[in-house]
């Protein structure tokens, strides 16, 4: 990674999210909530959603971890606030390819509104994981909405 | 001396390699030595009849008397070849542990252990009913004649203690430790992997019971690790690992074991890494132990000098000097250690971040993670002013957000 990449990853929105979020917090009368953790490196985010119907209302984190870590739990929740569940998932869904460098199509990638700027964390694998680990733990909450749906 | 000019990959990359703590760069000559068997020697040692294979088995068994008198071991069959540090502590937990320590007996360990000296030892006390106990740090980061005394008890069997902090660099005083437990008729286990490549050990002036260590710590290719321990004590454990080579006679029910060092020795060993171990050796004492300590000190003086000029830096080390070797964690105040990693490797600086293999020391510091730069006699100081220069950058670029936040 050169300069260039290293100053455009950590820029003023990435660097405002990590250090001063104000999605972290915690919600009043979250639906669920789940702990996502990365062992090797501590990072840690306990991540709270509340669905109206097939909405997600409120979402908010508390936790710790490095500025990748921290920043993308924080531009997520912006993301995915007020989207369907489907459109969440099919967004979680690009994230993560995006990452993975399973997929460069613009238009896919409009769909990530802010969280774009994590596109240089597929240039840098020891941080792969630190930018999925909210992403991975938003489907574990979009799943077990699901799984409370079908037993009722 | 600038030592770099031996190191193959320190003359092909641009970078600053400041992770010898994790494994050592290894230099040419040893490079050779590992081809060099593999185009001449290459057979099963103490196999075959026929004379390649005798030629593998003396240059393995070449390597045993080596190390023997490398680390001044009175026999040649306490030297027990292993895949790295790990393994040769989860012998002496197998093998020794679990079959010697009884219910409400103690295991004692330090809390800056390593992960591998630290769980098997639980394992052991879960297994056993034993009490795993811990020697913990002073305000200083060392652990105190007191905090060894009042520790170490009559019920104590095992102690397991790291020579070196592979975090902190503090250098325990394992003669103290030594001496107190066998008063107390407990046996020590001594974890060299951080001590080895940089100071003399001579397991019978420590009067050590086991010591362990890796060869890639110490310039040896990745793979290949030593136990050492007291013939008494070896001779009366079982075997870890049961295969070939560790037997005498095998029945269809029943099977004896080989002498030492074989009945520790199951399966094929690695002995191109055995040869490149020898090899490290050969070439550890051309350079001297005395010039090796001579230009870490001088290196890691000046790294410590140099660090603790920049005031948003959190230093965990001793300010005993003297009990301090080459390892040197840090944290930028306010900024997660990855991120401080990630921006040094863009200014080709390696250097390791996050718990190093020890996280009940990381939450008895109260803290989740550290950046290490760890040094060799082949860091410059202008490997340490490329350093301060890339944390200068990673500071700069953190330093308004850090602010805003508190």
């Amino acid at each position: 990674m050169d300069d260039n990449e290293l100053n455009d990853l950590y820029n003023e929105l990435i660097m405002e999210h990590s250090m001063n979020s104000y999605n972290k917090k915690k919600l009043k009368d979250p639906s669920f909530s789940q702990l996502g953790h990365n062992p090797n490196c501590g990072d840690e985010i306990t991540l709270e959603i509340k669905f109206n119907g097939n909405i997600i209302e409120d979402m908010a984190f508390e936790g710790h971890g490095c500025a990748i870590s921290m920043s993308s739990t924080s531009i997520m929740i912006d993301t995915l606030k007020g989207k369907t569940v489907e459109e969440a998932k099919e967004i979680v869904k690009t994230f993560i390819e995006m990452i993975k460098r399973e997929t460069k199509s613009e238009e896919e990638l409009a769909k990530l509104e802010d969280a774009i700027a994590f596109k240089n964390v597929s240039n840098m694998p020891a941080r792969v994981k630190c930018a999925l680990l909210a992403w991975h733990t938003v489907n574990d909450l979009i799943n077990l909405n699901e799984a409370e749906k079908g037993t009722l | 001396m600038n030592y770099k000019q031996d190191f193959p990959i320190l003359n092909n990359k641009d970078i600053v390699y400041l992770d010898s703590g994790a494994t050592t760069q290894k230099p040419q000559y040893v490079l050779e030595k590992v081809d060099e068997f593999y185009e001449k020697y290459n057979a099963n040692p103490h196999r075959g009849a026929y004379s390649l294979s005798m030629e593998a088995t003396e240059v393995y068994e070449n390597v045993r008397d080596k190390i023997a008198k490398f680390i001044n071991a009175e026999h040649r069959e306490e030297i027990i070849f292993s895949k790295n540090a790990t393994e040769s502590l989860n012998l002496v937990a197998y093998s020794y542990g679990l079959e010697n320590v009884k219910e409400n007996d103690e295991i004692v360990i330090s809390i800056m252990e390593h992960h591998s000296n630290l769980v098997p030892w639980q394992k052991v006390a879960k297994n056993t009913g034993a009490k795993l106990k811990y020697m913990y740090l002073d305000g200083n980061f060392e652990i105190s004649d007191d905090e060894i005394e009042s520790k170490i008890t009559e019920n104590t069997k095992i102690v397991g203690i790291t020579h070196v902090s592979n975090v902190l660099g503090t250098i325990n005083n394992v003669k103290k430790i030594i001496d107190i437990a066998h008063k107390k008729g407990a046996i020590v286990i001594v974890d060299a992997s951080q001590s080895i490549p940089h100071k003399r050990i001579d397991v019978q002036d420590l009067n050590c019971d086991f010591l362990v260590f890796s060869g890639h710590k110490m310039l040896a290719p990745l793979g290949i690790g030593v136990l050492y321990g007291k013939k008494e004590l070896l001779n009366k454990m079982t075997p870890f690992l049961m295969g070939g080579d560790m037997i005498e006679y095998v029945y269809e029910q029943e099977t004896s074991f080989a002498t030492l060092p074989n009945k520790f020795e199951a399966g094929t060993q690695n002995v191109g890494g055995v040869v490149g171990l020898g090899a490290a050796i050969d070439y550890i004492e051309k350079i001297g132990y005395e010039n090796i300590e001579k230009q870490e000190k001088e290196v890691v003086t000046y790294a410590i000098q140099e660090l603790k000029k920049l005031k948003y830096l959190d230093l965990y080390l001793t300010s005993n000097l003297e009990n301090h070797s080459g390892v040197i964690s840090f944290n930028i105040k306010g900024v997660h250690p990855h991120d401080i990693a990630s921006i040094l490797d863009s200014q080709n600086v390696c250097v390791r971040s996050g718990n190093h293999c020890a996280q009940p020391l990381m939450r008895y510091l109260g803290i989740d993670s550290t950046c290490r730069a760890s040094f060799y006699f082949y860091n410059t100081k202008e490997d340490v002013d490329a350093l301060v220069n890339a944390l200068n950058k990673a500071y700069n670029m953190f330093e308004k957000y850090i602010n805003k936040g508190n």
